[in-house]
């Protein structure tokens, strides 16, 4: 990936990490964490790789994506609301009662948005669902999923995991947004679903591991999982849960809970900062 | 009724006091700050065990448990405790009637900023269509503590419906509770008002505004669903000939239809329901909620009116 591209992905995947906690702060609840880990790879799908229109967000030909891991739709928001679908501003409503910006990514009411998701383990057979529709009326639309790691404890995902290998879904790329933590802490005290690479291995799936947080990496995963034929790709991305902000990287606390008005200004001033520093090279 | 403590925080002190009982195992799917089994955690760890975000799991491990002689109390989100984990819920512990108590956390849209896709306005539904199988929804901390107490000692699935948000208290502490035994908070002879869950507090409220309007409005907490309490719902029909229900829940197949289902076999009165008019909830704070959705003294109010003209 050339210079330029790269420097306009990371200033994006700023914005939209702006984004994510002006909207978590101004509910005064949501969940951070998980949405800025997954921030880069919504950013690099959303404006470098998939076929989606803001004027047309229902185009029976776009390319799909599901966010399985729900909880994080300020992430999808703000990627959404940045690549136009909808007014930056309007993220300021989030989780409000005369918002259409629901809690959980609601697909009547945010355009936009592919499928409702926010009760884990769904969203990837749904992705399945829409894959097996492309090859069905064999449409050359790509379906992309994200997954959490603490997700990979519902038995659905390793259900659909096993469909998307039975039907070939080559057309089907999931990411693990592998940060490692979930509600109660650890992925590994909680419940472990490690190892992942091997486990999706094994049920027969295509299987990358990236650095969530490299460009160049998130590209050249994407571009491999669609030169590969007939099984599904799963790219395993290693993250840091609360990416970008100083205080919420690697705290499991920071999954579900808002910034106060001071901690979120402060964000804000480290996410600007990185900003210029970006300006100036 | 100043103090204000969420029906969850009740359940997770009950479990942390009955936990010196070594037969009383306590499961949890990666919630258990929310759900409160935590307070049950900090002093028995040995017998908390988190089974990760994987609720059917958690509910036939319960089963499993259970089977073996355990008193399991096993909690998540109503919405995946009863949504989710349903087949497994009924055939794990509903058909072989094992000694598994659901602490469903999370009920309702007073769930509030997370959306429709969290707040479980089915579950009592779903659980009370399983035979065999207890339901309660407790309307206040007091109440919490001592049907979760009761529910431990009784053996067989009991399904416990608590909220995530701060209730009013509304007993005193000597209140005597039994499982299956409505109570009658304030008596009346115009119209009875049957709630349950925190719409018993909104149901006080709009009894006391129809005393300013010269009516008298009867309120009946039903904290048991199923066994329902009939004796107490044919009694106040047939002294006030009209009925009001109250609940936090899809006003198809809970607490409405349950109080018509006694009704109709035994005295026919008019009944207006106060619920969920059959839509999914939304995001925002619970307060924008309990107006957007009618679940409010005024409405009960309202409805109280309405029923008063069909006698
Ligand atoms: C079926 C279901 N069970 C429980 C929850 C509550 N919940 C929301 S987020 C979460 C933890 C998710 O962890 P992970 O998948 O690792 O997400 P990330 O770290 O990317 O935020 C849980 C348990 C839910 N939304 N759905
Ligand atoms: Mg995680």
């Amino acid at each position: 990936m050339d210079e330029m591209t790269k420097k306009q992905l990371k200033k994006t995947a700023t914005m939209i990490r702006k984004g994510i906690i002006t909207a978590v702060a101004s509910a005064g609840s949501g969940h951070p964490g998980g949405s800025l880990s997954l921030a880069d790879i919504l950013t690099y799908l959303y404006f470098k790789e998939m076929n989606v229109d803001p004027q047309n967000p229902k185009d029976p030909d776009r390319d799909r994506f599901v966010l399985s891991k729900g909880h994080c739709s300020p992430g999808l928001y703000s990627t959404l609301a940045h690549r136009g679908f909808f007014p930056v501003e309007d993220l300021k409503g989030f989780r409000q009662a005369d918002s259409y910006l629901e809690g959980h990514p609601n697909m009547e009411m945010v355009p936009g948005v592919d499928m409702s998701t926010g009760s884990l383990g769904q969203g990837i057979s749904a992705a399945v669902g829409m894959a097996l529709a492309g090859k069905l009326d064999k449409k050359n639309y790509r379906v992309y999923a994200a997954l959490g790691d603490g997700e990979l404890e519902e038995g659905q995902v390793w259900e659909a995991a096993m469909a998307a290998v039975h039907y070939k879904l080559d057309n089907l790329t999931a990411f693990v947004d592998y940060n490692g933590l979930q509600i109660d802490g650890n992925i590994s005290d909680v419940m472990n679903p490690e190892p992942i690479a091997d486990k999706f291995a094994a049920f027969g799936w295509n299987v990358i591991s990236i650095n969530a947080h490299d460009f160049d990496e998130i590209e050249k995963a994407v571009e491999a999982a669609k030169a590969c034929k007939d099984k599904p790709t799963v790219i395993v991305a290693h993250s840091v849960k609360g990416k970008g902000v100083s205080y919420m990287e690697n705290q499991a606390q920071w999954h579900g809970s808002a910034p106060k008005k001071e901690q979120a200004e402060q964000a804000l001033k480290e996410l600007d900062e990185y900003l210029s520093g970006l300006e100036n090279n | 009724m100043s103090e204000k403590i969420a029906t969850r925080v009740a359940y997770g002190q009950a479990l942390a006091e009955i936990g010196h009982d070594e037969n009383i195992v306590v499961l949890d799917a990666d919630l258990s700050g929310s759900t409160k089994t935590s307070e049950f955690k900090k002093k028995y760890p040995e017998r908390h065990f988190n089974i990760g975000i994987a609720e059917a799991n958690m509910m036939a491990i319960a089963a499993g448990l259970a089977s073996c002689g355990k008193t399991v109390f096993a909690s998540t989100f109503a919405m995946f405790a009863a949504g989710r984990a349903f087949d497994q819920v009924r055939n794990s512990i509903g058909y072989p009637h094992l000694n598994v108590k659901i602490g469903a956390t999370h009920a309702g849209i007073t769930v509030g900023e997370d959306g429709a896709s969290h707040q479980a306005i089915e579950d009592i539904a779903l659980m009370r269509s399983i035979p065999g199988m207890t339901v309660v929804s407790p309307a206040d901390a007091v109440s919490t503590n001592a049907l979760v107490k009761q529910a431990a000692k009784m053996v067989g699935p009991v399904y416990l419906r608590f909220g995530r948000m701060d209730v009013p208290v509304i007993y005193s502490a000597d209140t005597k509770f039994e499982l299956g035994k409505g109570i009658t908070i304030k008596d009346g002879k115009d119209v009875a008002i049957v709630a349950n869950g925190f719409m018993v507090s909104q149901a006080i409220q709009a009894a006391e505004m129809l005393a300013k309007e010269g009516i008298s409005a009867r309120v009946i907490d039903i904290h048991t669903i199923k066994p329902i309490d009939a004796e107490i719902i044919i009694k106040a029909a047939k002294e006030t000939g009209a009925i009001v229900t109250c609940e936090e829940h899809n006003v198809i197949g809970g607490l409405g239809s349950a109080v018509a289902e006694v009704l109709v076999k035994n005295f026919p009165v008019p009944v207006e329901m106060v619920g969920i008019e059959d839509v999914f909830g939304k995001s925002g704070k619970p307060a924008d909620l309990i107006e957007k959705y009618g679940l409010t003294p005024d409405n009960i109010v309202e409805k109280a009116r309405k029923v008063l003209n069909r006698k």
